[in-house]
This record gives C-alpha cells, structure tokens and sequence, in this order.
C-alpha cells in the first residue's frame, strides 16, 4: 500500500513548534478556557486512568440507571397529580370507567393509557428502580469479596450503604404514589411498622398521616420525599462517592506492573469516555426494552386503594422483600406491660433486625481492620479466597438475606412448586438460624482449600491432562510451570499476620490497660487468620524450580524427552533446558 | 359386566336426551336420578355413602367424605364437571383433573344428589352471560363486577385471577380460562376452601358481573407486555435479576473482554 504522504508530519528543523490553529471548536474551547480555567482541571482528569475489568462497571450500572430513573421521573411529575381527592374516573380504561378514585390513581390511569408513551415511562421508572437498587447489592458484593472496602475507602463504603438504604425508602415511596391497592397495602403495612413502636408509635403514624390511616395527606407527603427530599440527598452522595472514588483512585487486581502506588489501565478520554458512555446507552437500552415488552406493576388490574380489599400476591418490591419475609417468619409473640403491647412479632423483624443488619454492614470494614491492625491502605484487591474469613462473613449473611427474602415470597413458592405454605415457614424459620452457619462454615474451607490448591500450583505447576507411563510400568501425570504473571498474580498478597496479646501485665506487672479487648481482639485474629494458608515463601518457590530443572535435565537425555509438550500443542518450546513461560 | 352397564347407561342417556321432556318430566328426572344412583354406588358411594351421607372417619374432625345431602346440582356439577371428582387421592386439596364422566353420566349424578335434598341447581346460560344486555349495561356490569372482584375474590384468588396460596398446601386455582358456568357454580356451592356465596349473599346478577369483569380480562390485551405469570411483585424482582441484571453484567463481561485496540491489521506506513 502506497503512503499518502501529505499527512506525514513534517520536521520542525530547529524551529520551535507553533500549534496550528484549532478551528471553530479550538477558539470556543480556548474562549470557555480563558474564563472556566478549564484546561487545567481537563488536562489531569481526562487523562485520568481506570483500570479494566467487569467487576468494575456493576456500579456504573447503579449510576446510568439512577440517570434513566430521573429522566423517566420527571416525565411522570409532568402527568402525575399527587392528590387524594376524590374524583370518578373517565379515561381510556373500560374496567374502571366510573369509579370513584383519588386523583393520584386517576392520573396514574391517565399516564398508563391516554398520556403517548406514558406506560412506556411508566413501565422504564419502575424497571430501572428494580435495576438500580440490585445493581447497587451487586456492587455491594463485588467491593465487600475484594477487599475494596479497606482503608482509605471505609467511609466511601458507609456511603454506599446510605446509598442502598436511600434507594430502598425511594423506591418504597415511589411504588406507594400510584394509591393502587397493593401501594395501599404497603402503606397500610408501614402504618402498622410504625405503630409498633412502644411509646411513640401511635405518635409517630398520626405525625406521618396527619390524623388516623389513610387520611388524605400521605401521598401528596411522599411525594414530596420521592420527587424532592431523597433523590436531593442521593444525588449529593452519590457526588461525594464519586468524587471519593477519584480522589483515592480506582482499586486494580494484582498483577505484573501493578502496584500499591501506581493504577494500570486506560485513560478517560477517549477510552473510557466512550466505554461508560456506551455502557449508559446499553443500561437504558435494556431498561427501555423491559419497560416495553414486561408488564411491571399494572394498577390498573390492581384498581384503587380500598382498606376493604386485598389481594393473594400482595408483596413489596423485592428490595423491601427480606424484612417482608422476616415478618412472615417471626411467630406472633406478644406481651403486655402495665396495660400496653409490645409487638414482637413485628418489632424485631421490621424495627431491630433490618437496621441491625444495615449497621453490621456499615462497620465491616471498620471491625476488620481494628482485628487485623492493618492501617496501611490498600489499593490492589484480594481474590475473595485470601480472605476466607470475611467471604465466609459475607455468604452468611447473603445466605441470611436469601432465606429471608425467599419466605417473602413464600405464597409463591408454595402454588409454583406445590408445597404447603406452612412447611415453607417451619423449614424457614429453622434455616434462617442454621443456614448463615453452615454457608459460613462450608465457604470458609472452601477459600482455604483453593488457598491449597493455588499453592500445589506454584510449587508443583498446572496439571497438563498428560499421563506417563514409567519405565516400571507406574503413571503419572505431568505438571508443568505456571506462567510468570499468573504466578505473579497469584502470590501478589500479603501473608496474614495473628495479632497475639504479648502480655496481660504492663511493665510493673500491674495489669495493662485494655487488656480485656485486646485479649478479644487476639482472640478474633486467631480464629480468623489462624487456619489460613500462606503463600510459599522464596524458599519453597527456588526448591520447586530446582526440583522441575532436574526432573527436565533427567529426561533431556532420553531419546523422546517427555515433558508433555508434544501433546499440548507447545512443543516448539521443548529445545533448549531453562524453565519455559508455559 | 361394565361394557353392559356402560351400555346401558348410554342407551338410557341416550334415550333421556332425545325424549319428549315435557309430558314425562316429572318421570325423565326420577328415571335419572336413578341411573345416577347406579353410578353413585359404583364411583361416589366409598367415600360419600351408599346415600350420600358421608363417612367419618375414627379420627374426631377427620371426614372420609363429606355429606352431599343438599349440595345440590351445581356442586355435582362443578365438581365432577371440572374432574376434581371423583378424588384420585385423599390430599390437601382435589386438583383439576382429566374429567372422567361424560355429560350425561354428569347429568345423572347431579340428579341423583339434587334428589338426596333440595339444593342449588345448575345453573342457566342466561344467568352467568351478559348477552341480552346492552353495551352500556354490559360496561356497567363489568366495572361493578371488577369491584366485587376485588373486594370478594381477589384476596386468595389474586388481582389477576392467577390463583394464590391457602394454608397447608391448599391453594386457590387460577381463575382465567374457567368456563363461565364452573364459576358461577363455584360461588354458588363454595368448594373445598372457598366460602359460599349464596344467592342471597352475593345475587345472581352479581355473580354475572364478576364473570363478565373476568371475561373482560381474558379480552383485553396484556398493555404492559409479557405479564410474567400476573403474581405481583416476586415474578417482577426475578424479571429485573435475570433480565436486567444478568443482562447487564453480560453486557459489562463483553465490554470489558474487549480492550481498545483494534484487531485490524494496520496499513504499514
């Protein structure tokens, strides 16, 4: 192919290099530049480096469907009308011509059929709810398995777990507004959660209802919260784990080149621009195509709130899901005292257990690294079966979460399946105690043993398939060397330190302060590093190497030197004695 | 033996059937009443008695079978019209079956149990169609039957008639694609679980509203799209894991798996 040489650069010789004139685009860009100071912020953040992989894009998929969640929004503001006033519906919808309804159902009816595209909208807003708060969980899991969470980034793991509770209380607000009669039902529900408070329950529900259920001001009040108070603070942490996120940079996996104070991957512009950005369109394209092929909430099947009525398949939506089937779990324990009723029944699986758990979640990273002493910061991540302890932690509760959210819909799993309602219970309210248990235990040696098997591999190398037959008619299979950046990758990590308590006396043999925790926090080290196995040490490594040379050497004299390369389709590495990278 | 009887039962069937009803009726029922018997011994009586009186069992509470001494022919009909009788086997709750009856052995049962006591009969066409009706009344009747719908039958047969679960494996059945006449006769008699919506209870012009608001359902098209079985939100939240996350995390595994250089050969400069 010829060369087209009127595009190749000519020398500048001696000349210093003058830039050419940059058009149009180049005069505005130096116009906004001349009084934004944009170049200097652009210079360092367009060139800003993130490293590849898809665990990395989960909570991009939160970000770009919180964007479709907004534009879908304000579209549905413009039709919606939140109101409890009653008016008798008229529109398009045969089945309810004619009733009476709020206006907050009546226009949702409206939107739903005679506003163009407004099922569509409709439709696409609560799709991308239901995608935004699992892809935050999703995200959630990627950070907590790798170890992502560990210093400097605890406080951007709070904020993502504000995040997760922000997004559940939205999309519980957001589902209540049609005042169809399953959002009536949930409101009726939480009507009951905040009556079970002691003391200031009763309080607390005619404060929010503004007199007794339903009365007529909560719904014009969650919408305020929906359209306005939550979406305002989501968007500011959102902005706050953002910005976290750049100024501690992005977390990297192990590997060669990649190190605790460098980031490997690809600039903003023009790679990663166009990869989120093509991932946004992606986000909204698959919302757009669930909002107009799969049917999510049809209210008008549901027809207004009516304390009177309810329907089998009542359910929140499945974020809500879990607390819902605690409820369902907890047997109906009460007890008076001095005249008034403490709901158990309700209390602990609405009011104690959920925020308990959020709590846990929120002070992970802050037990591990009181446990570990570890404050250095991190910035390369651990694969999950380095730390078996805290995969462990986490499967036992995701197992706890899954038992849960299963009894949420226990009605379903027993007409689906055919199987009794009740048993459904019984096994589940066994299991939520003994499952997180045993998924701890199983997950737990499970990271250990493949902490084994990562082990056998560096010493001893992969196992090719290829069996040989000795001289003296024994087999064996062959194994060879691993490559060099896998085995880089592979022992990228720390050995793991117990934390053990020197002495419970100070040096006047009186006894040390804080002993007591640190007596717990040696205690904790133990049981949570003790049975991990470490990488081999450089000992080990040479010993293994020297040991594959020899064997190489033995068979170097043999007229076929096996080492099962002939047989993997790497054999033009056979000539020549030294260790080959595959 | 069988064959015999079968043949029997035909012929008599038969013959009740193309006969002249309306000097003999009186007579025409007796006669099927009494070829219901036959059957009744045969396929019924282990259960419910050799006249219908039902069987205790040992247990105190526990029934073999109930009594159909004045369920009537509607419950007859429902029952062994749907073939949920006869029971293949004692559980939580008789599904629909393979109906193993014929019409006119139907026919025959049901006037041998409406003969036991009186009892509610089968019902008519015209009670359970909104044919004769206007089309603004055929509208009223629908929007006012959804309401009755929803106050009545939505709680254990769901919003959209797609069934839902009742304690100790029972369930309420799915509603859609009913014949109009098997629900009629459902509120009519109260089945296994379900309660009994006497006439007086809910009247037979209710009863034709809810079916047509049903009816209504099964015309009009699905708006929203695919309607993931009508279950309410669990059949949704596994829609958006499966579809829109696992879609999604697919979407990122490909975008990740492609790195920014291209894999055409470059032109060599």
């Amino acid at each position: 192919m010829s060369v087209d040489t009127s595009k190749v650069a000519t020398s500048n010789a001696n000349k210093a290099a003058t830039p050419k004139n940059g058009g149009p685009a180049g005069s505005i860009a130096n116009w906004a530049d001349e009084r934004l100071g944009l170049a200097t912020v652009m210079k360092k953040n367009l060139r800003k480096v993130f490293p590849d992989h898809w665990s990395f894009m989960l909570g991009e998929i939160a970000l770009w469907s919180f964007v479709v969640l907004l534009l879908t929004g304000v579209f549905l503001t413009l039709w919606y009308t939140p109101s409890m006033g009653e008016i008798q519906y008229n529109g398009s919808y045969d089945q309810l011509r004619g009733i009476h309804m709020s206006e907050a159902m009546a226009s949702t009816l409206n939107i739903s059929f005679d506003v163009r595209g407004g099922l569509l909208m409709r439709q696409m807003h609560h799709w991308a709810a239901t995608v935004f708060v699992a892809s935050m969980m999703v995200h959630l899991l990627r950070v907590a398995f790798t170890g992502a969470h560990r210093k400097p980034r605890e406080l951007n793991w709070v904020i993502g777990c504000l995040l997760l509770l922000l997004g559940t209380l939205e999309g519980f607000t957001g589902y209540s507004l049609p005042d169809d009669l399953l959002s009536g039902t949930g409101i009726r529900a939480a009507d009951g959660f905040l009556k079970a408070t002691p003391v200031v329950g009763t309080y607390m529900s005619f404060f929010l209802f503004g007199g007794e259920f339903p009365g007529e001001a909560i719904i014009p009040r969650l919408y305020t919260i929906h359209v306005l108070l939550i979406p305002g603070i989501l968007l500011a942490l959102i902005a706050a784990h953002m910005l976290l996120l750049v100024y501690h940079k992005h977390t990297q996996w192990p590997g060669p080149g990649r190190t605790e104070q460098n980031v490997v991957g690809f600039p903003m512009l023009p790679v990663y621009a166009a990869k989120a950005g093509g991932f946004f369109f992606i986000v909204f394209g698959v919302i757009a195509l669930m909002g107009a092929l799969l049917t999510i909430n049809p209210v008008w099947k549901f027809g207004p709130y009516d304390p009177t009525k309810v329907t089998a398949g009542s359910q929140p939506d499945w974020y809500m899901g879990w607390p819902d089937g605690l409820l369902r779990l907890m047997p109906g324990v009460e007890s008076v005292i001095f005249g008034y009723t403490i709901s158990w029944n309700v209390m602990v699986p609405i009011l104690i257990v959920p925020p308990l758990m959020l709590v846990i979640l929120m002070v992970l990273p802050f037990i591990e690294s009181w446990v570990t002493g570890d404050k250095r910061e991190h910035h390369l991540l651990q694969r999950p079966r380095n730390a078996p302890t805290r995969t462990a932690v986490m499967v036992a509760l995701m197992t706890f979460y899954g038992l849960a959210w299963a009894a949420g819909g226990n009605d379903i799993i027993a007409i689906r399946f055919d199987l009794s309602i009740n048993q459904i219970t019984y096994f589940l309210r066994a299991a939520i105690f003994i499952g997180p248990l045993i998924a701890f235990w199983i997950t737990r040696r499970w990271c250990i043993s493949l902490q084994r098997h990562d082990n056998e591999t560096l010493l001893h190398g992969y196992e090719t398939g290829v069996i040989m037959r000795s001289a003296d008619g024994g087999y064996s299979e062959r194994h060879l060397p691993i490559d060099g950046a896998r085995a880089y990758e592979i022992t990228a990590r720390d050995r793991d330190e117990i934390y053990e308590l020197e002495s419970d006396v100070d040096g006047n043999g009186v006894a040390a302060p804080g002993t007591r925790v640190n007596a717990l926090r040696a205690k904790l080290s133990k049981s949570m590093f003790a049975d991990n196995v470490q990488k081999p040490t450089t000992e080990e490594l040479t010993e293994a190497h020297h040991h594959a040379e020899h064997e190489h050497q033995l068979q170097a004299g043999l007229d076929h030197p096996a080492d099962g390369h002939q047989f993997d389709g790497h054999d033009s590495a056979v000539e020549g004695h030294e260790l080959r990278s595959r | 033996m069988v064959l015999l009887l079968l043949g029997l039962l035909l012929t008599g069937g038969l013959y009740t059937a193309f006969s002249p009803a309306q000097a003999q009726e009186q007579e025409s029922e007796a006669e099927l009443a009494a070829q219901g018997r036959e059957l009744f011994l045969v396929g019924c009586s282990f259960c419910h008695g050799q006249n219908g009186e039902g069987i205790s069992d040992a247990r105190e509470g526990y029934q073999v079978g109930p009594s159909l001494v004045g369920v009537g022919a509607a419950a007859v009909d429902f029952q062994v019209g749907t073939g949920r009788m006869p029971l293949a086997q004692p559980a939580a709750q008789a599904p629909k079956k393979k109906v193993v009856y014929n019409e006119e052995e139907i026919a025959a049962l049901a006037a041998y149990v409406a003969s036991l006591a009186p009892g509610p009969a089968i019902p008519d066409a015209e009670d359970y169609s909104i044919e004769g009706l206007s089309a603004g009344e055929r509208e009223e009747a629908i929007v006012r039957g959804g309401q009755i719908f929803l106050t009545n039958c939505t709680a254990c047969h769901n919003f959209n008639g797609s069934g839902g679960a009742m304690p100790r494996g029972g369930y309420a059945p799915t509603l859609r694609d009913v014949p109009p006449r098997y629900i009629f006769e459902a509120m009519l008699t109260g089945p296994q679980n379900m309660p009994n919506f006497s006439n007086g209870n809910l009247s037979p012009e209710e009863k034709r509203d809810v079916i047509a608001y049903l009816g209504s359902l099964n015309e009009t098209p699905e708006y929203g799209g695919f309607g993931l079985g009508g279950l309410g939100p669990v059949s949704e939240g596994l829609a958006g894991w499966i579809v829109g996350i696992g879609g999604l995390v697919g979407f990122a595994v490909w975008i990740a798996a492609h790195t920014t250089r291209s894999t055409k050969e470059k032109a060599e400069a």
